[in-house]
């Protein structure tokens, strides 16, 4: 296909950076796990999983609605979750914003952080019943876990707006 | 923050069918990724060897970011130690003297116990080590309780084979790579250890918990009761884990099923030793060649 040529009022195309900058910060978000440390009970939020949310939630257009099934499968890989898992919640996560999309007609930042909170904790305790029994005492940690990521989806978002900085929207 | 509206491209047609087809295959993925999570449910070790793949490139990293952490974490050890060193040293020199004693009582037993294994001709068997290495991260997100270790089937490290540390046991291969491996730690929900107390040998299970402690339930008809400090160790049957390694130490009163933490403790963790599982498994049983006719000559 030929190239269009450019007009003088066309926005300038978009470089590879700029279109990519939302799929490789969830990536990395995603590798805060190889961090070398030795967990003795699940402590760390899903910052993966935040960094997703926070792209959904400040810029619709940053992501592809498939792009949780790419993310998700990466996730999966690192983060040592029944493999599937991040892949499906992620996917439903993104399907669940699209609906109360359709709702509300304009967001403010306290539903998106109750959007994000509901995301993170259906990730993690969905996570929680299918990675260990039913039985297992994972429940008094998993709370605190749940409400770590909860209180750390500002200061996510706060990251993903400064990374966002340079975006003009068209 | 306005309402994202993607699903409403303008008017043109094309851009609908992008949308569309778009959300078909979101649609169709996360069925796929609810199958794969069905397969994983019932078999864990599924996907082993794609995440084992991921593993071999982001071991390397992990450990030398570790390196790193390492080094600067420990300045405030070394100033501690300088300025401690006196007052350190005469504790130390007091309990050599008073370990001393010990030591001398061990050492007749240890010969005491060699030659009675001799005189009844016993047949013993010894872990075999296959690698030590370094333990290089964990999954802290997830519930499960995984360790990454530096070294896999390329070094002889297989699945099922237990990993020992410095103190006691530390956990089992789960899945191998050729340059990393996956541990189970004791402490997963997952993880159960044929353990006996030393003092009786009181046979025991010690069932993870999933939040960094183990379950010691008794496995014996008669009531059993447990007191704080009481030590478990292994007691090798099932023939995977050697036997007398320490596992976990009580932590309360208790009957039939007591709290316990692990003797290696989760953050302490940083080298492993693998060895060879101890009793190898059985051999796979083959058909009974059939005598077939031949003709003679």
């Amino acid at each position: 296909m030929r190239k269009r040529h450019r007009g003088p009022f066309d926005e300038p195309p978009e470089s590879n950076l700029t279109r990519f900058l939302p799929a490789i910060s969830v990536m990395l978000g995603s590798c805060v796990t190889l961090w070398p440390t030795i967990a003795s009970f699940p402590f760390l939020p899903p910052i993966g999983l935040l960094m997703l949310l926070a792209w959904r939630l400040i810029r619709a257009d940053a992501l592809p609605v498939w792009a949780p099934l790419a993310l998700g499968l990466f996730d999966d890989l690192v983060a040592g979750q029944p493999f599937g898992l991040a892949i499906t919640t992620w996917t439903l996560c993104f399907f669940m914003i699209d609906l109360i999309d359709e709702r509300l007609v304009f967001r403010d930042f306290w539903q998106n952080w109750l959007i994000a909170a509901g995301g993170t904790a259906f990730y993690l305790i969905s996570g929680r019943f299918v990675a260990v029994p039913f039985g297992a005492h994972v429940d008094t940690v998993l709370l605190p876990q749940v409400f770590a990521s909860i209180m750390l989806f500002p200061v996510v978002s706060l990251l993903c707006a400064w990374l966002d900085r340079d975006y003009e929207p068209a | 923050m306005a309402s994202s509206n993607n699903r409403r491209p303008g008017f043109s047609r094309r851009a609908h069918y992008g949308v569309f087809a778009s959300y078909v295959f979101a649609v169709a993925g996360a069925l796929v990724g609810a199958i794969l999570l069905a397969l994983s449910y019932f078999d864990p070790n599924t996907f082993g060897a794609a995440r084992t793949a991921v593993a071999e490139v982001t071991a390397p990293i992990s450990s030398s970011s570790g390196a790193v952490g390492r080094s600067i974490g420990a300045v405030p050890e070394w100033i501690g130690t300088y300025l401690m060193v006196h007052d350190q040293n005469a504790v130390l020199r007091k309990q050599v003297v008073a370990d001393r004693a010990l030591m001398m009582r061990a050492r007749s037993i240890n010969y005491e116990n060699r030659r009675l294994k001799a005189l009844l001709a016993m047949r013993e068997r010894i872990g075999v080590p296959v690698v030590s290495a370094r333990l290089v991260s964990s999954s802290p997100t997830s519930a499960r309780r995984f360790v990454v270790l530096n070294a896999g089937s390329w070094q002889g490290v297989e699945r099922g084979q237990p990993v020992l540390g410095p103190d006691g046991l530390i956990g089992q291969v789960v899945e191998s790579g050729p340059n990393t491996a996956r541990v189970l730690l004791l402490t997963d929900p997952e993880s159960s250890v044929p353990v006996r107390r030393t003092r009786d040998g009181l046979p025991a299970l010690a069932v993870g918990r999933g939040d960094g402690l183990v379950d010691v339930r008794s496995v014996s008809n008669a009531a059993a009761t447990f007191a704080p400090g009481e030590v478990f160790v292994t007691s090798g049957a099932g023939g995977v884990y050697p036997p007398n390694v320490p596992v976990a130490k009580v932590l309360r009163h208790g009957r039939d099923i007591v709290l316990a933490e692990t003797v290696m403790r989760a953050s302490t963790l940083d080298f492993a030793l693998v060895q060879r599982a101890f009793l190898p498994p059985p051999p796979v049983p083959v058909a009974t060649p059939v005598a077939a006719a031949v003709p003679k000559p």
